[in-house]
């Protein structure tokens, strides 16, 4: 199916089962612990050997010798693979540096080797008794340092890296209200619960790997670059994941490690990372500097937004885009946004939840609170003047496809009761808490990705699902089976729905926060098909016929699915391909975010008081697991204001603090009563389901709130994330 | 992990025996920080002594004060409805510590004998002189932000991580032990944990195989009691600064501070932050440490209710 023209009415719109809060269909088996992840998937491979990966221990440099003579001594240990016996690795395009380091060490814990063993203890003894000399250089690791070496990046998946409008400079020297701030914003790691882990097993020249990943195309793609061998000899399953963040976009070393080993042993072998090795193994979002300048006319409007950027990265591999809500969130007929790019030799850094728009928030939102103090004007007055309903890059000719921004600050703020805001900072006290309020707007871009679905419907009118889209946590399971339910007009427990395994048609997978729409829509797409077959195999017209209650009807006559379908059963198979949706209109999601801090008057602790969330992202196919997600993201985004930090050891080139003991992400206790409001949207132009994505939306904006919180509350205007309490201390009034 | 061999224990000086037979033994409670440390290579003891089945799981009268035995669990000091109600602020100490789950394994000898937070001695590729003397220091100059600012030294700046050892610290607390021959002694809690110098990897001043087999408090002392601990997240986090403070009821205060140094800091009749935190070593990371720590000072003079 060709999505290329607006969503007229069609079988979603009835809502029966698509809209409604149904709980997620593998709940209950992920809490009673039946739902076997990755690691865990010891029936597929019972005879599976443990691998133990052994990281560097530089950051840059070669090694000049591997002993694994004193390892493969060791008891239970069945082989060790290193570059040495590994055989020809290829790097994938999509990774910065190689998965198994050799002789060249690339960064910090990059895996040198992998320990095989009988048990998971042997293999963990074993993997220190490894000997691995290096010949190390020095490095380079601080971003600030080499911002000057920064360069543009080379244009990539996401277009040039830089866009004027207008001229910027001109217009802002003369914008009689002007800010021009600077943030920092740290290396972040996903920390989602469950480590890369996977198993893999040969049966002869094909690969079967057990894993837990976010995109099962690019898992059987990577993997045949790296190893060299055709695609269709590699299978990847991948029916449950503990979480991805972005972390599990592209095969990791638990993947590659454990097929080497498999080939080595000529025996299955399974491999999860440890905790610690998720920061330093795998990636990152990367560390930003960010410069915000913004000029406005007394009376609010913006005539002049530049935000520049610079982040580092391994081998000129990406840059993060921070400035990429600037270009689409206000008007403004001046505007600039630019990424230069530095070489760093920490870790790669990669997507992580909402890549841009996450730390992009942190200094734009908190520049719009400098500027509304200046103009003496309302945050969310100003912001609400500045809207606009087309790109302002691209103008009138690219309207957005739906945009209630003014709507979810306005709502908000009545809900939050904001008009209570006292503008002037530090006048509120609640016993030794500085109490503030502040306010961000939130706008995660809504991407689609091409899907593709196969639907059968058997003798019984049941229906199965199957399609390679991932669930990592997010509800893609129960969006999906509610999904087919709307379209064949059977009740969501007689669908099923498979995915994750890599012989099912290919999806868009999980990333972006295109996976829900995306992959909603190519079961959609298959279902008009099936549809069609079934209409077809009846002789009856199509455009006549309705799908209801088990039943297929038209022009009076009724049949039930089971019959339908006959005694083979019927199925199809498409796939949705967005066309040029994507240029006609800008899409995003949005959002308002309204917080109440309470700062230490003493210790500059601070406490999230209270939370809400105001969101439109089109038709919500499931707002219990849409809640869900906007939840789950507010939290990370207060971990990004208050805690969360990967610490660079400048001079050894690593995250110091690589566990969650260390580095900190919100506990329960740092997060109140979460009010999440969706306002009703329903988007035409983004897909047929007429949704936009919501996983990342909650992310972006409200670690701005925070901040601007903590100024209304203190008169403390912090520019240098996360606000740990040591960077309130020295502008606190004396006790 | 090194594989390691292991008995269980059936009383303590069956216990202390062990572990002068087995050099390099450990003795083995709620294994919290332990077990991780083996899991690093930290530690590599080739012999366990599980002491759990020894008794010593009560907390008992002893004249005025109280007698905690050393396999008391955390939870279950911090709920004792005498702790409680006579020496408040380790109730909430302890409670500020960990996690429910690590406070239901961990004892109240383990929590005084746990090792530093320290993430480069936790790291067994990078120098560390705690955990291989003479090696070297990797935090002075690395990531110090949580590292100590009293009592350490050019060798080590590592902090003890406890918040129930400065509530036992600033209550006078005293630290009973039997050694293999059978002896018992008792030490101060003062005298317990050593300063680093230049031998950090000595951290306490017990003989080999001597073990801790109980704590006792003196009479309650009465007066406020607070503990306040000042951390990046609400829950489940080592203090930047920890205070434990008494104000007795004659007016005068009684300070400990965690989060500050390698052992509960104490400066025995301190008044003010000046007395407290003198000869303070401060790293341009770790320095609100000193202002924090003087900042709580001057609220609890004040009387401050800082909680």
């Amino acid at each position: 199916m060709k999505f290329t023209a607006p969503a007229g009415p069609n079988p979603i719109d009835q809502g029966k089962v698509i809209g409604h809060p149904h709980d997620r269909i593998d709940g209950r088996a992920k809490v009673t612990g039946t739902a076997a992840y990755a690691y865990e998937r010891n029936q597929l491979a019972p005879n599976a050997a443990y691998g133990v990966m052994v990281g560097s221990t530089i950051a840059t440099g070669k090694i000049t010798r591997i002993d694994t003579s004193r390892a493969e001594a060791a008891p239970g240990v069945l082989g060790v693979v290193t570059y040495k016996n590994a055989g020809k690795l290829r790097k994938a395009r999509s990774h910065a540096a190689r998965l198994l380091a050799g002789p060249q060490v690339e960064h910090f814990d990059q895996s040198v080797a992998l320990v095989v063993a009988e048990t998971f203890e042997q293999a963990r003894h074993a993997a220190k008794l490894v000997r691995v000399d290096y010949a190390p250089v020095q490095g380079r690791y601080d971003l600030a340092a080499e911002k000057a070496n920064a360069k543009v990046p080379k244009a990539g998946q996401f277009g040039p890296s830089d866009s004027q409008t207008g001229d910027f400079e001109s217009a802002f020297g003369r914008a009689p209200v002007t800010v021009d701030s600077t943030f920092t914003t740290p290396d972040q790691s996903h920390m989602m619960m469950e480590p890369h882990a996977s198993i893999a097993a040969w049966h002869g020249d094909q690969l079967l790997l057990w894993t837990s990943n976010q995109m099962i195309a690019w898992a059987v793609h990577d993997t045949s670059e790296i190893l060299g061998i055709r695609p269709e000899k590699i299978h990847v399953s991948s029916p449950f994941i503990g979480g991805g963040f972005g972390g599990k976009l592209w095969v990791r070393s638990d993947a590659i490690l454990a097929a080497l080993g498999a080939r080595l042993i000529k025996r299955p072998v399974k491999v999860a990372l440890t905790r610690a090795q998720v920061p330093n193994n795998t990636t990152h979002r990367p560390a930003t500097i960010q410069r915000v300048r913004l000029g406005a006319d007394p009376d609010g409007k913006l005539q002049a937004i530049a935000h520049e950027s610079w982040s580092g990265n391994l081998n000129s591999f990406r840059e993060e885009r921070a400035g990429s809500q600037t270009r689409l969130l206000y008007a403004g007929a001046n505007r600039l946004v630019t990424h230069r790019l530095a070489d760093l030799d920490l870790p790669e850094g990669n997507a992580m939840r909402a890549p841009g728009e996450a730390v992009g928030h942190l200094s734009l939102e908190v520049a719009m609170d400098e500027l509304a103090e200046k103009l003496n004007l309302d945050p969310v007055q100003l912001r609400v003047l500045n809207d606009v309903q087309y790109d302002p890059e691209k103008g009138p000719e690219r309207p957005f496809s739906s945009r209630k921004l003014v709507e979810c600050l306005q709502e908000g703020a009545r809900r939050f009761g904001w008009s209570k805001r006292n503008p002037k900072p530090a006048q509120i006290r609640d016993g030794n808490w500085l109490i503030g309020l502040g306010v961000s707007s939130a706008l995660r871009n809504n991407p689609t990705k091409e899907s593709e679905a196969r639907v059968r419907v058997d003798k019984h009118g049941k229906i199965t699902v199957e399609s390679d889209m991932t669930d990592i946590g997010t509800g893609s399971y129960t969006i999906l089976a509610q999904t087919a339910a709307e379209m064949m007009g059977v009740p969501l427990h007689h669908v099923t729905v498979k995915l994750a395994e890599s012989h099912y048609p290919v999806s868009c997978g999980s990333g972006g926060q295109f996976g829900g729409n995306s992959s909603a829509s190519s079961v959609y797409a298959a279902c008009v098909r099936l549809r069609q077959a079934l209409a077809h195999k009846a002789g009856w017209d199509i455009e006549a016929t309705t799908f209801e209650d088990g039943k297929m009807s038209c022009a009076g006559q009724s049949m039930p699915l089971a019959q339908a379908a006959g005694p083979k059963g019927l199925s199809a198979q498409d796939k949705i391909e967005f066309g040029d949706t994507q240029k006609k209109w800008a899409q995003s999601s949005f959002g308002a975010h309204f917080v109440e801090v309470g700062v230490h008057r003493v210790t500059g602790e601070t406490r999230i008081r209270r939370l809400l969330g105001v969101f439109t992202a089109g038709r919500i196919l499931n707002p219990k697991t849409a809640r869900s997600q906007l939840i789950g993201a507010m939290a990370k985004g207060i971990g990004a204001a208050l805690c969360e930090e990967l610490v660079v050891d400048k001079r050894h080139g690593y995250f110091v603090n690589h566990d969650l003991a260390e580095y900190h992400v919100p506990v329960h206790a740092d997060i109140p009563h979460t009010e999440v409001v969706i306002l009703e949207e329903i988007d035409d132009k983004s897909s047929p389901m007429k949704a936009k994505g919501v996983g990342e939306l909650g992310i972006c904006g409200i670690g701005a709130a925070v901040a601007n919180a903590i100024y209304n509350a203190t008169g403390i205007r912090l520019r240098d994330y996360p606000f740990t309490p040591d960077k309130l201390l020295d502008h606190l009034p004396p006790v | 992990m090194q594989p390691f061999t292991y008995q269980r224990a059936q009383t303590p000086q069956e216990a202390a025996q062990a572990a002068q037979k087995h050099p390099h033994a450990r003795f083995i409670a709620g294994g919290t920080n332990l077990l991780d440390l083996m899991k690093h290579q930290v530690e590599t003891p080739p012999h366990l002594i599980d002491v759990n089945h020894i008794g010593l799981d009560k907390i008992t009268s002893a004249g005025d004060g109280l007698r905690i035995g050393a396999l008391v669990r955390n939870t279950d000091l911090a709920a004792d409805v005498r702790i409680r109600r006579d020496y408040p602020v380790l109730s909430r100490a302890l409670l500020a510590g960990a996690s429910a789950q690590l406070r239901n394994k961990a004892t109240t000898a383990g929590n005084l004998l746990q090792r530093t937070r320290c993430p480069y001695f936790y790291d067994t590729s990078k120098p560390c002189n705690k955990r291989k003397p003479g090696s070297g220091c990797s935090a002075i100059g690395g990531y110090e932000r949580n590292l100590g600012i009293l009592g350490v030294s050019d060798a080590c700046i590592a902090t003890h991580p406890s918040d129930m050892a400065v509530a036992m610290r600033v209550l006078d607390a005293q630290v009973e032990t039997i050694s293999p021959d059978g002896s018992q002694r008792t030490i101060p809690i003062a005298d317990l944990h050593r300063l680093p110098g230049h031998t950090p990897h000595l951290e306490t001043n017990l003989k080999p195989g001597e073990l801790i087999t109980h704590v006792t408090l003196p009479k309650p002392v009465g007066g406020r009691q607070t503990y306040i601990k000042v951390r990046d997240r609400a829950s489940y986090a080592f203090a930047a600064v920890s205070m434990a403070a008494v104000q007795l009821p004659d007016g005068r205060f009684q300070f400990a501070f965690g989060g500050l140094a390698p052992k509960p800091w104490r400066v025995e009749g301190a008044q003010n932050a000046e007395q407290i935190l003198a000869g303070a070593r401060t790293t341009p990371q770790n320095a609100f440490k000193k202002t924090l720590a003087s900042r709580l000072i001057t609220s609890a003079l004040q009387g401050v209710k800082l909680p």
